[in-house]
């Protein structure tokens, strides 16, 4: 089972409104430096990176076991155990495990559909397979 | 298990209980230390005042200080006033910038009569730190065993009596988790420090400093090996100093800029990720890597120093460890944010001797010197057997390097009849013989035969071995390879004058974690002059004592190395990574030190330790002294067996044509030619390090480094 969030960059106008939401929903203020989800122009297009749910590098690397996948295969961060290293930014091959400085933890997407619900151009969708 | 705990518990007796004050770090430091007394039960706070800190920094040098006044000139290893000291230091315990968990442990050798000091992973000193203490001194001797308990959630400290726990550490290792910790998860917030019945018996003595591995439901170790510390911790009766803390997060050290501190790291963190691949494969082997590239450049210690390579050297190269033993895919640090990993297990390994025989155990490591001290330099190249040699020199409490070195030298002994199975009753130390090296191990442990004789190391054997023996002490100096009395670390020397100068000039003995310049010297002639050579045992001995003073380990600053590095002015200091350590520093603490000043740092403690070994009647020229072994060949085999090599030096840096010369003749002119350099090397370095050509510190340099206190002056002031 994997619960993600599926990207379409064709479709995407670089709005931002999934970052306003993310943000909102999670850090209770508009700040794209805070979203889940970040959308960059890049080469006439949009890079939009989000966490796929499945390479799972950042779980193996936790030293505390602060990340763990649910049963809907999201991988979740337990902010209670964090101790704050960062290894997992550094390990996630797409940059979706998100901090910014000062932050005592990192954090990423979990799959909630908020921004896949506000998109007005469907770039964003709740997928699940297996 | 249950039962077991039980029994165990109800052995406990509280002999002292005493209450402190929690109160969070600030900026690194609590500026507070704990002495506990286990003679007369005493348990107080000293606090550090300023100028302590300014002088000292911290770690190492934290307790470098405390030892220093806790002794007196005449105090021997095994007296109630010796200590042994643990700090952590101000950048210790951070979880960003990787291999930032070491604790400093300083106590009086009794291989040496002085300091030493050792660096070691594990939570225990960070723990300790969170707790409330920059540093502890522990002082006295029990009448029985005894536990040290830091609370550091409730802000207590307890000595118990502990008459039921093993004394072998990955056997009380586990009691104690079951013993302090609430539950399976509670367990990761404790460490404890515990030795072996080797250390019962032996000179060589280790500590072992624990962290529970999370992933593999075990306890792990890291050692304080070198110098018997572990000796001097069951001298003293202490069966496990124990420390709680929990609730550790990213701003445990409370730094002055917790922002820098994480970008620092981070970026460290990305670098490792992705260039150790390509790099030394920390993550992967961790430091066995060494083995075959040691092999390669013929520095691989063989047979006792003999020689640095060997045709079955690839029987114990990483791969093997790798492919055979060791545990994949899972991270590796002894310490949270340490994304080198390099701390590698075997797991289910089972055990074909001694008193474990049949138990399926978590071996930690090899090390590279572990595998050159255990394996190739006695000729065991099976590594399945220096897995079993480690683990047995890990749970007995003793130190894998001083083992590996001293049964060394027992074998070139036996190879040349100073020994028989008359005199080691019954061993036979043929090179190779993995099966009678670990007898002797158990032997030590049980503290019977040619085990107690052997475990005191190699000077204390010279003695024994020329007054019950008659054995040749001139032969014996030259293959014996240690120096103030502590056994050297596993790299072959002979061909970098400057490496030997690295040993020999070692303020604790031959360690390599002061300067490891074979590479710079012999490889890449970087440093070809006396005073090149100098400067680089000025600098670099200099650069790496400040990871002791902060709680740091040395593995993340050049065994990753930034992709343009080898475009730097000087690569060898890893320029971008000096940076990182300068701003990390004032980070945490909210000082503002430059590069020079971190020098500056260590160049006090540095200092401060020579005049200690002075103090302590062993820090002078004659002390600096190497065996012959590990500056050319001793043996017309060792001579013949590189002789193109020596012949070639001969004539063109000695000026001697070694036609016609026959090889005895050949090994005594080399001989004199490589003495004579190495006096001239350290000329050089003590001239560079502002002593004087006896190797003291000079009255200028004490007051230049402002750490001319009376009691300072008034040890070298009998030597000027």
């Amino acid at each position: 089972m994997a619960k993600y969030l599926k990207t379409y960059p064709e479709k995407c106008t670089g709005c931002g409104i999934c970052m306003d939401v993310c943000s909102e929903t999670f850090f209770k203020e508009k700040n794209p430096l805070k979203s889940a989800i970040k959308i960059e122009p890049q080469e006439g297009s949009f890079l939009m990176t989000v966490c796929n749910q499945t390479c799972r590098l950042c779980v193996d690397e936790c030293p505390v076991q602060a990340l763990t996948i649910n049963p809907a295969g999201v991988v979740l961060l337990n902010k209670n155990k964090c101790i704050g290293c960062l290894a997992c930014v550094s390990v996630c091959p797409i940059n979706a495990m998100m901090w910014y400085e000062g932050a005592h933890s990192p954090f990423k997407c979990i799959a909630c559909g908020k921004c896949a619900d506000v998109c007005p151009s469907q770039a964003l969708e709740i997928v699940e397979e297996g | 298990m249950t039962k077991d705990l039980e029994k165990i518990r109800s052995g406990h007796k509280l002999l002292k209980e005493w209450d402190y004050q929690l109160k969070p770090v600030d900026k690194g430091y609590n500026m507070r230390t704990l002495y506990v007394n286990i003679s007369d039960k005493t348990v107080k706070e000293k606090s550090v005042s300023e100028e302590m800190k300014m002088t000292f920094t911290g770690g190492k040098g934290f307790g470098m200080k405390l030892l220093w006044d806790g002794v007196t000139p005449e105090t021997k290893w095994d007296d109630p006033e010796n200590e042994i000291c643990i700090a952590a230091g101000p950048i210790g315990g951070n979880t960003n910038y990787p291999g930032s968990g070491k604790s400093l442990v300083v106590s009086l050798s009794p291989l040496t009569g002085i300091p030493i000091d050792s660096n070691v992973g594990g939570y225990f000193g960070p723990y300790l730190k969170f707790a409330g203490f920059d540093a502890m001194e522990i002082q006295g001797k029990a009448d029985k065993d005894v536990i040290i308990y830091i609370d550091g959630d409730n802000g207590k400290v307890q000595i118990i009596e502990a008459p039921f726990e093993a004394v072998d550490s990955h056997v009380i290792g586990e009691q104690i988790l079951d013993l302090f910790a609430e539950n399976e998860e509670d367990k990761m917030n404790i460490s404890s420090v515990s030795a072996g019945t080797g250390s019962d018996n032996a000179w060589i003595g280790c500590l072992n400093f624990s962290f529970w591995d999370k992933r593999r439901k075990g306890v792990r170790f890291k050692q304080a090996g070198r110098g018997g510390i572990g000796t001097v911790f069951r001298n003293k009766r202490i069966k496990a100093v124990v420390v709680r803390f929990s609730g550790l997060n990213g701003a445990s050290t409370h730094p002055a800029d917790l922002a820098t501190v994480q970008k620092i790291g981070l970026k460290l963190h990305k670098e490792i990720i992705a260039l150790d691949d390509q790099q030394c494969r920390m993550r992967k082997v961790g430091t066995a890597h060494l083995s075959e590239i040691m092999d390669e450049y013929d520095l691989l210690p063989t047979l006792n120093y003999k020689y640095g390579s060997h045709k079955d050297a690839p029987n114990i190269s990483s791969e093997v460890f790798y492919n055979e033993f060791l545990s994949k895919g899972k991270p590796d640090g002894c310490w949270y944010g340490c994304t080198m990993a390099c701390a590698k297990v075997a797991e289910d390994f089972e055990l074909k001797t001694g008193p474990y025989k049949g138990q399926k155990v978590l071996v930690d490591g090899p090390e590279y010197e572990t595998i050159g001290g255990c394996g190739s330099n006695l000729g065991i190249f099976n590594a399945r057997d220096v897995l079993e040699i480690n683990f047995y020199c890990d749970t007995y409490g003793l130190d894998t390097i001083s083992f590996g070195t001293m049964t060394a030298f027992i074998m070139e002994c036996w190879e040349n009849g100073i020994l028989d199975k008359e005199k080691t009753g019954g061993l036979d130390f043929t090179w190779g013989n993995a099966k009678d090296t670990l007898e002797l191990l158990h032997q030590i442990s049980r503290g019977e035969g040619f085990g107690k004789i052997a475990g005191k190391g190699i000077r204390q054997m010279k003695n024994y071995f020329e007054k019950h023996f008659g054995a040749d002490r001139k032969f014996m100096d030259d293959i014996g390879m240690e120096a103030k009395g502590l056994e050297y670390s596993e790299y072959v020397t002979k061909e970098s004058l400057a490496m030997q100068g690295g040993y020999g000039l070692a303020l604790k003995g031959p360690q390599h974690d002061e300067a490891w310049l074979i590479f710079m010297d012999m490889v890449q002639g970087l440093i070809p002059t006396f005073e090149d050579k100098a400067e680089a045992l000025h600098y670099f001995p200099m650069f790496r004592t400040w990871f002791g003073l902060q709680g740091l380990c040395k593995l993340p600053w050049n065994d990753i190395e930034p992709a343009d590095n080898a475009q730097t002015d000087e690569p060898a200091k890893v320029p971008e990574h000096v940076q990182n350590y300068v701003d990390l520093f004032n980070a945490i603490t909210g000082q503002s030190i430059n590069k020079e000043e971190l020098i500056l740092q260590s160049e006090r403690v540095y200092n401060f330790q020579r005049v200690f070994n002075i103090r302590m009647g062993k820090g002078l020229r004659e002390h600096d002294a190497i065996p012959y072994r590990s500056v050319g060949p001793v043996t017309v085999e060792e001579y013949e067996s590189r002789v193109e090599r020596y012949d070639k030096q001969l004539k063109e840096k000695a000026g001697i044509d070694p036609a016609g010369l026959s090889t005895e003749e050949k090994v005594k002119a080399l001989r004199k030619f490589r003495e004579d350099q190495y006096e001239q090397l350290i000329d050089a370095v003590y001239k560079r390090r502002g002593w004087t050509n006896n190797g003291v510190p000079t009255l200028e340099h004490l007051k230049k480094l402002g750490i001319a206190f009376d009691e300072v002056t008034a040890v070298v002031k009998k030597h000027l």
